[in-house]
């Protein structure tokens, strides 16, 4: 065995490309586990194509997974790789241009057949071409490596072959110095009723770990020393599962049934997919005929007094608008999760973009106000989702949760919360009349608010004395009653506005971070542009630019003191990715020039990008006399 | 372990609070509300309400779990009428809607008001659904075969060649049969009735409100503004008494005094006299029969003349309710974990079986 070096890095991003039978996904999820046990901080970005199998070896069925770790804090799955594990040449080609020169490509050269290059138009194999010669280049014959370690298995050769990613995993682990025991327990749980399959990917595992060890291809073995973070139990978490379990956990906290109404639609699917499994919570999944059904199943859940929820994405809401606009103007709590991906129509399904800040806030006939909430962060989905109840149930409102594609797959680190010390929010049922009649008679009015808050009694079927009718026909203020009054209606388009602006006082002011304390620059977001803003901040920060940062959490109603926030700083950035959906609505709110800054390529913004943003910011405010 | 409820005899309100005996016993007037009811005078509507109200005391149930769900449409007006909890929802989601309420709450008798427009057109897909699904819902489809609320454009079932508003030169449209319709969703519980028969109505509701799962009952309904007479050859006595199909589970299907349904040849339903059929060949109805073939070849002999028009249950069998299985599923889980989820439960989820601990 050859003595290796130890390298220490701070950082690392590493990208597993390959087609998308060649399981990339798995491995980097694996990978990503292993990293996280080993205490680096770290974000993932996955990214598939939307055909399921795609022709083989071709650029539209390359699958990838992007990991950043390090060790320090990371905001963002990294702007472009240092490492590129390219299982074909498609995923070479596709890849290769996001690889800075210098950087690391370990290849599968099994897979660089005439055919296969053929398929993504390389005349000559780029690896033996010197089209390389910028890069470090470990050319392995990934495949017949797994299949020879396999030799004595009683598998089909293409069984064999289809262990090469564990393989992969093996000798990455073993380059950054990761332990595989997780991975071992992992594949023993999914493969344990086939023993040959498991004790195939255990063994090529284990090949891809000795090879590193053993051959000469490898020189330098690296390790990222575990990041400083704040103490506590970990996991790693996607967004999609969090905002599942913020659900659980708001239903289980306010002591009601969990309904979820949905259809599957990508990239919200998978919140369906976790939700059905977890019946021991009482969790009722409800996968019905379309996106209309699936929202009129948990109004329906919602009147008879559960926590109802829909899942989906921007075409879903679409179809969903007529019935959100009932749940509006009947008042009941509804939370809606719209897992925003590129549109417009069908878009770019497996693509991230926040383009449906407009339809969640004014898509629908008639004035009809909701509340809306984004999360930052896959974790803080978690979070973002027991806010969103906390203001359905308390405001008897639809909400709004705007995650989106890349918080959706997205996973990092998430300091597992004390149940104890989650946000009890009790609901409670209407029980008795509540309201005197001109007779002196009580009597029950579905439509007599709290005063506090505006919202109305929440009155389930069941209560007797309490029977009343609701609808979508206009109420007459108090008493519910049918009523085409155009002063009533002009009172009850108001209140119902007024109860949504209401929420405002409940909700936290905008923090601003800017530690130098004399910026005149503020860079503000929203939802998944967290981590990229952050770390663009803190690049240019380094650079000497004096710059605000603030996230905006609420986007209806907005916090207390956003206007005050945007009036104190004479340059206002919102980079978004949608063409300027909050700059919109602060310009029109706060009579604000924010300026936007926007891309809607399907992909996170890098913080370089946002950092250079900031840069020129900053030069033409210096020129501005204020 | 929860028990899926297979649908014995009364078993369409099993789960649902009974008034007890030393309750007052209701009348007619307790499920009227105090709005006055606005459909048009003569609208074959207010004999429907008056029936249900009328129907409803019988069943012994506590009021407030007792929901009307509609959607749009003169028919969808109805839950304003009843005094029960109820909701007036948007065009054709009703179904969707009280799928959810009944699956979310076991203890509500659960009725979905609907019409022609409003079932068949905009709501097909959910009504099919609900059907499919075999949700336990009583589906009171009202259809006057037009479209009334918004003065008089043809519907799903206007017979073909129709003029209307909306067409002019005779709608080219062919028309749903809603119980082949429904049959060919599988639904468990198919019936047909009329307006203005109180009784056969109130012996169809009866029937319906005892089977498990979803039920089905269309309800010709006249509407004397936009499409009256409609169903003039099955009401008017005379003209009815040859041309009405009598279901009667059991029994012979007969087609006025002098007619039965019968086989031909090839296996195909005709009416033939009745004198002389042959008797191996005269259709005895089998509202039960697990396989629903007969029921839609009955509900076939309908025909844009009325020259026979059937009229009863079509069909009727017990099959496991969604909302008894959705239920059921979780109850299984609940029960073998020991109960309710705990805070203890709940944390062991967040946490996962892959973490690890810092500081």
């Amino acid at each position: 065995m050859s003595i290796k070096r130890v390298e220490r890095l701070d950082s690392v991003v590493i990208r597993f490309a390959g087609d998308s039978g060649d399981g990339m996904q798995l491995t980097g999820d694996r990978f990503t586990s292993e990293t996280a046990a080993l205490g680096n901080d770290l974000s993932t970005l996955p990214n598939y194509p939307a055909e399921i199998r795609a022709p083989a070896g071709t650029i539209l069925g390359v699958s990838s997974f992007q990991l950043h770790f390090a060790d320090h804090h990371v905001l963002t799955p990294g702007d472009a790789p240092d490492v590129l594990v390219a299982m074909n040449p498609a995923a070479l080609r596709a890849n290769l241009g996001d690889l800075p020169r210098g950087g690391t490509i370990i290849v599968n050269t099994d897979e660089f057949t005439k055919r296969n290059l053929a398929k993504v138009k390389y005349a000559v194999s780029p690896v033996e071409d010197g089209s390389l010669d910028g890069y470090h280049v470990h050319p392995l014959a990934l495949t017949s490596l797994t299949v020879d370690a396999l030799a004595d298995f009683p598998l089909s050769r293409k069984d064999k072959e289809r262990s090469k990613n564990m393989f992969a995993l093996g000798l990455l682990s073993w380059l950054y110095t990761r332990p595989t025991t997780g991975t071992e327990q992992f594949l023993k749980s999914k493969f344990g009723s086939k023993p040959d399959i498991l004790e195939a990917n255990l063994a090529a595992l284990n090949a891809g770990f000795n090879y590193g060890e053993t051959t000469e291809d490898f020189a330098v073995t690296y390790e990222i020393a575990p990041a400083e973070m704040r103490a506590g139990t970990y996991r790693n978490i996607t967004g999609n599962t969090a905002v599942a379990y913020g659900l659980v956990a708001a239903a289980h906290l306010a002591g009601l049934p969990l309904v979820l109404g949905a259809y599957p639609i990508t990239p919200a699917t998978d919140i369906l997919h976790v939700l059905s499994k977890l019946k021991r919570f009482g969790v009722t999944t409800m996968q019905v005929e379309d996106e209309i059904a699936a929202v009129g199943a948990a109004i329906g859940a919602s009147y008879g007094g559960a926590l109802a929820v829909t899942p989906t994405s921007g075409p879903g809401v679409a179809l969903k608008s007529e019935a959100i606009g009932l749940a509006v103007t009947m008042e009941l709590p509804l939370v809606i999760i719209d897992v925003q991906r590129g549109g417009p129509s069908t878009g770019l399904p497996t693509k991230t973009e926040q383009s449906d800040l407009l339809q969640a806030m004014f898509g629908r006939n008639g004035e009809s106000p909701v509340a809306v909430v984004a999360p930052q962060s896959p974790g803080d989905c978690f979070d973002a989702a027991i806010e969103a109840v906390r203001i359905a149930t308390t405001y008897r409102t639809p909400v709004f949760l705007l995650s989106d594609g890349y918080l959706a797959n997205g996973s990092e680190p998430w300091c597992i919360p004390d149940v104890a010390r989650l946000p009890h929010n009790p609901v409670i049922f209407a029980t008795e009349p509540n309201d005197v009649d001109a007779n002196g008679d009580w009597v029950f009015h579905p439509f007599l608010r709290d005063p506090e808050t505006l919202a109305r009694p929440w009155a389930i079927p069941g209560v007797a004395g309490l029977e009343h009718r609701i609808g979508g026909i206009e109420k007459a203020d108090v008493t519910g009653d049918l009523s085409y009054d155009p002063d009533n209606h002009d009172k009850m388009t108001r209140l119902r506005q007024a109860k949504i602006d209401g929420i405002a006082k409940t909700i936290p002011n905008l923090v601003v971070d800017d530690p130098s304390g004399d910026a005149d620059l503020l860079i503000l977001g929203w939802g998944s542009t967290y981590g990229p803003i952050a770390e663009a901040t803190r690049l240019a920060r380094q650079d000497g630019i004096h710059v605000a940062r603030a996230h905006v959490r609420h986007l209806n109603p907005f916090p207390p003191n956003l206007g005050e926030v945007l009036r104190a700083y004479g340059r206002v950035i919102v980079p978004e990715m949608n063409l300027g959906q909050l700059a919109m609505m602060l310009r029109a709110k706060y009579l604000v020039d924010v300026q936007s800054y926007t891309r809607v390529r399907g992909l996170p913004f890098t913080s370089v990008e946002l950092a250079s943003v900031l840069t020129e910011a900053n030069v033409n405010l210096s020129g501005v006399t204020r | 372990m929860t028990i899926v409820n297979l649908g014995m005899p009364g078993a369409g309100t099993l789960g649902v609070p009974h008034l007890l005996d030393e309750d007052p016993k209701q009348s007619k007037k307790d499920f009227s509300s105090d709005m006055e009811p606005r459909w048009c005078a003569g609208c074959g509507d207010y004999s429907i309400l008056a029936a249900v109200q009328g129907f409803l005391p019988e069943l012994g149930l506590k009021r407030e779990n007792i929901v009307f769900v509609s959607g749009i449409g003169c028919s969808s007006r109805f839950p304003f009428y009843m005094n029960t909890y109820g909701m007036h929802s948007i065009h054709g989601r009703a179904p969707a809607i009280a799928t959810g309420l009944a699956t979310a709450r076991e203890d509500l008798s659960v009725w979905v008001v609907t019409g022609d427009g409003d079932a068949l057109s905009i709501g097909g897909n959910h009504l099919i659904h609900a059907i499919r699904r075999n949700v336990n819902l009583k589906i009171l489809l009202f259809n006057n075969r037009i479209y009334g609320l918004t003065k008089g454009q043809y519907s799903p079932t206007s017979e073909l060649g129709k003029v209307t508003k909306s067409s002019p030169f005779g709608s080219v449209d062919r028309p749903f049969n809603p119980a082949s319709l429904a049959l060919g969703a599988e639904a468990t519980f198919v019936a047909r009735t009329m307006d203005t028969d109180r009784k056969h109505l109130t012996t169809v509701l009866r029937a319906a409100a005892e089977h498990r799962g979803t039920a089905l009952v269309e309800i010709y309904q006249n509407c004397p503004i936009f499409n009256d007479g409609a169903f003039e050859l099955i009401k008017d006595r005379e003209q009815a008494e040859a041309r009405i199909v009598h279901l009667i589970d059991g029994e012979p299907v007969r087609v006025g005094a002098d007619k039965v349904v019968a086989r031909d040849d090839s296996g195909n339903l005709a009416v033939v006299a009745a004198k002389g059929a042959d008797l191996s060949r005269v259709v005895i109805h089998d509202a039960g029969a697990d396989d629903p073939s007969l029921a839609f070849q009955l509900s076939r002999l309908e025909d844009p003349t009325m020259a026979h028009m059937p009229m009863g249950i079509f069909r009727n069998v017990s099959r496991p309710s969604y909302d008894d299985q959705v239920r059921a599923q979780i109850g299984e889980v609940v029960t073998k974990a020991g109960g309710p989820a705990t805070d203890l439960d709940l944390s062991g989820l967040l946490h996962g079986k892959d973490t690890w601990n810092v500081g």
